[in-house]
């Protein structure tokens, strides 16, 4: 039998030099030996990690070697896996949760205290938003939002109390671009920490924290994962700033299991691959609806009659797979019939897999508002969210052509 | 559909009791029966399993066949197939094929009574002419491993179905994506599922796919009979890389392609072996066989005794040093100390895998980044 000489990857070799996005997604992060001399990263399932002898814990406390202790303190595939997302992203560090939402609550919990203040822009996801309105709140924290890219009215929110501005890029299912040059200022003048949910972009598209946004965060369940199998969040940026944010999780709790942690790491190897092809996909799904008399409006950042082209233009090396459209003269059941009769989409929230996902926003994520609410969301009737998979373009404009056609 | 689209949505119907758009991943061993007698989709894993049958399912549909079979490896396929074979019957099979086949035609198979014979398949003459009464089966690789030599498989086809022979095509280097063995007339195609398929070095799996429906089923008695089935989490995680197969083995084989025509121009490279490159011997059949594509394959020989090939392959900072092929990880070796170690040294030379033989297996990193390794490693072969 072998003996492997590294246990746990040597820091000293495990920098690749290159930059290209592709290679970045294949090997970022990793040690270059690694446990066994595995080609992949070992899946450590340990719940905990011994220690030979007393001394050895004492040693482990009062000089802080890096190892591991217990497994919602870290894990070995863990590290790994947010190594990689920290240099996707540009960023120092990343710290890894069990989903999207437990980042965004990790990351406000830790730096957030009785009095403060968080302005929002109104488009970012709604469950994010009523966690500081009906939660945070309970806590002393203030809330406050503005319309989205109105950067004279964040500006205006903006309070001595004020500890976070935050909002998303692209935002969901509106697609509203930020500016994220303009966002980052307007912490730093204000003495603020920013925050973009970069979930929908990537960091294939864009990197927030190269303009100088504190931290991005994302679902890593929708792109980073990308094959709709793994529920996962992130938030990178500087070590210093995520250091209470990883101390937190591990007494909060809301740590990610290393079998996902691996699926993760697998999916993020071909990012930059399947990011190219959303981004087509998305463009061309977008140019055919555009085109398409039975539809009265296309939401996507890659037309030009976009509101936000040309910042998306300027800032954006693609814009991604999701697409927000409107159907002409249609209530909420005629724009349903339409969602019924695709064939390849699946009806489902979530997007950044490789399967396509088609929804009605108004019934999959707001049923239960109020037309007043809905409007207040901008959430219409008529609207369809397409997140365009990896599938081949022509299919995925035949299927909506044929539904268009069935449904009418 | 297209083929992409199929790869993605075949098999992968969302699941009926969750309405789960990934199907679960069924770990049972056995399965509870309506009824002591009688029919059910399943009864004990070994025979089928709803994660292995989604594979299978996709498998057959992406190469045209009327049934995919899957293995615990790339050998356990091969050796199902050559349980097809009985003694006193004949094997031909190429002679730039994968060291493993070789050694279990040459050292396994030739004990148990079957003759085999080794001739160069992309010679169609030498492959009529090694026809006997007692030639069951033709065995090629239509990209050949590791000299890259492309075999016609439609005229092979011709002889075989001209004599009654099966035709055997071990498609792992080319992949459905970039030709279909069973729509040129070959009736098994066997993969590997360990490289492109899988994609990303992490399960070991084989598969077959038969085009007639009665070998099929053959084939499928003889794995349950032997039982080297593929386990479910290899089955769910070969599904997950075939959603990603086309985009992948593009991709792969255009860094490939820029490669090839960048190693052509090096001093200190002799001879390179890429049936995408014009002059290359296979470069015509290649181009009426294959769409998208030559592959991720690219071997050369270096200006330099063993000794400066294995400098050159440990200089490398990207491509790592390792056996297999067709992961998203580029990859390195010397054929004649790693690879095809298995053949005899007298049978390694005689085929053309001389002890200055690279291959690569190209991965999915940039192209610049790859070319930068190379000409680097390439400075270290001097040794000065």
């Amino acid at each position: 039998m072998v003996e492997p000489t590294t246990i746990m990857p040597d820091p000293s070799i495990k920098k690749v030099s290159a930059s290209g996005p592709s290679t970045l997604s294949v090997h970022a992060g990793e040690a270059r030996v690694k446990p066994g001399f595995s080609i992949t990263d070992p899946i450590f399932a340990a719940s905990t990690y011994t220690f030979p002898d007393t001394q050895a814990i004492v040693d482990f406390l009062e000089q802080g070697e890096p190892r591991e202790e217990y497994g919602r303190y870290g894990n070995p595939g863990e590290r790994v896996v947010e190594e990689k997302l920290a240099a996707l992203d540009s960023g120092e560090a990343s710290v890894l949760f069990a989903s999207g939402m437990a980042a965004f609550v990790g990351l406000l919990m830790a730096h957030v205290n009785a009095g403060d203040e968080i302005v929002f822009f109104d488009e970012c996801y709604h469950r994010s938003r009523e966690f500081c309105r009906r939660h945070l709140s309970r806590f002393g924290v203030g809330f406050r939002e503005v319309r989205t890219c109105d950067y004279d009215a964040m500006e205006a929110a903006i309070t001595p109390k004020t500890k976070f501005i935050i909002s998303e890029s692209p935002t969901n299912p509106h697609l509203s671009v930020v500016d994220v040059d303009r966002f980052a200022e307007i912490g730093r003048r204000n003495g603020v920490l920013t925050l973009i949910d970069a979930t929908l972009c990537t960091p294939y598209n864009l990197k927030p924290l190269e303009a100088g946004v504190d931290f991005v965060l994302h679902s890593a369940t929708k792109y980073l994962g990308g094959h709709n199998d793994l529920l996962a969040g992130v938030v990178t940026g500087s070590a210093e700033l995520l250091d209470p944010v990883r101390n937190l999780r591990g007494i909060m709790g809301g740590v990610n299991s290393p079998h996902n942690a691996y699926l993760l790491e697998r999916g993020l190897k071909t990012l930059a691959l399947r990011m190219e092809r959303h981004n087509a996909n998305g463009q061309a799904v977008a140019e055919f609806l555009a085109g398409h008399p039975r539809v009265e409006r296309v939401l996507y950042p890659g037309l030009p009659d976009h509101p936000f082209h040309a910042i998306a233009k300027q800032t954006m090396r693609g814009f991604g797979g999701l697409v927000t459209f409107f159907l002409r003269d249609a209530g909420w059941q005629q724009t349903a019939a339409v969602i019924d009769a695709v064939q390849i989409p699946r009806i489902g929230p979530s997007l950044g897999g490789v399967e396509s996902l088609i929804e009605q926003p108004m019934v999959m994520s707001y049923w239960n508002y109020t037309p007043e609410e809905r409007a207040g969301f901008r959430i219409a009737d008529n609207m369809v969210r397409m997140a365009c998979g990896i599938e081949d373009a022509d299919d995925l404009i035949a299927d909506l052509s044929a539904a268009f056609e069935v449904s009418e | 559909m297209q083929f992409r689209t199929r790869a993605i949505h075949v098999g992968q119907e969302a699941d009926p009791t969750s309405g789960a758009v990934v199907p679960p991943i069924h770990l049972a061993s056995t399965f509870v029966l309506p009824a002591a007698v009688g029919p059910a989709d399943y009864d004990y894993a070994r025979t089928g399993s709803p994660t292995r049958h989604a594979f299978e399912a996709v498998m057959a549909s992406l190469d045209g066949g009327a049934r995919a079979i899957a293995f615990a490896s790339g050998m356990a396929a091969t050796h199902c197939v050559s349980m097809l074979l009985k003694p006193g019957d004949h094997l031909i099979t190429g002679t730039d094929i994968y060291g493993g086949s070789w050694r279990l035609f040459n050292d396994v198979l030739s004990e148990r009574g079957i003759s085999v014979s080794a001739v160069d398949t992309t010679d169609l003459t030498a492959v009529q002419a090694a026809i006997r009464a007692e030639t069951k089966m033709l065995w090629i690789e239509p990209t050949g491993n590791p000299l890259l030599s492309v075999t016609d498989i439609a005229r092979c086809a011709e002889i075989t179905k001209a004599a009654g022979v099966l035709l055997v095509a071990d498609n792992t280097l080319a992949t459905p994506v970039l030709c279909r063995p069973l729509e040129m007339g070959a009736d098994i195609v066997m993969h590997s599922a360990t490289k492109f398929i899988g994609g990303h070095s992490d399960l070991l799996g084989g598969v077959l796919v038969a085009r007639d429906l009665e070998v099929g089923e053959k084939l499928h008695w003889m794995q349950n009979a032997t039982g080297a089935v593929m386990g479910p989490l290899e089955s769910f995680l070969c599904c997950r890389g075939v959603k990603t197969l086309e985009l992948r083995v593009h991709a792969q084989s255009a860094t490939a392609m820029r490669l090839a025509s960048w190693l052509q121009k090096q001093q200190s490279v002799k001879r390179v072996y890429y049936p995408g490159l014009e002059g290359d011997p296979g470069f015509a059949t290649a181009k009426k066989q294959y769409h998208g594509g030559c592959g991720a394959m690219v071997s050369f020989e270096v200006d330099a005794d063993v000794n400066g090939a294995q400098r050159f392959v440990e200089s490398t900072q990207l491509f790592q040093l390792a056996v297999s092929l067709g992961a998203v990880e580029s990859l390195i070796e010397l054929p004649a100390l790693m690879s095809h170690g298995a053949y005899a040294p007298e049978a390694r030379q005689a085929v053309g895998i001389t002890d200055g033989l690279i291959r690569l297996s190209v991965g999915l990193e940039g192209v610049e980044d790859l070319e930068d390794d190379l000409s680097l490693a390439l400075t270290k072969i001097s040794g000065s």
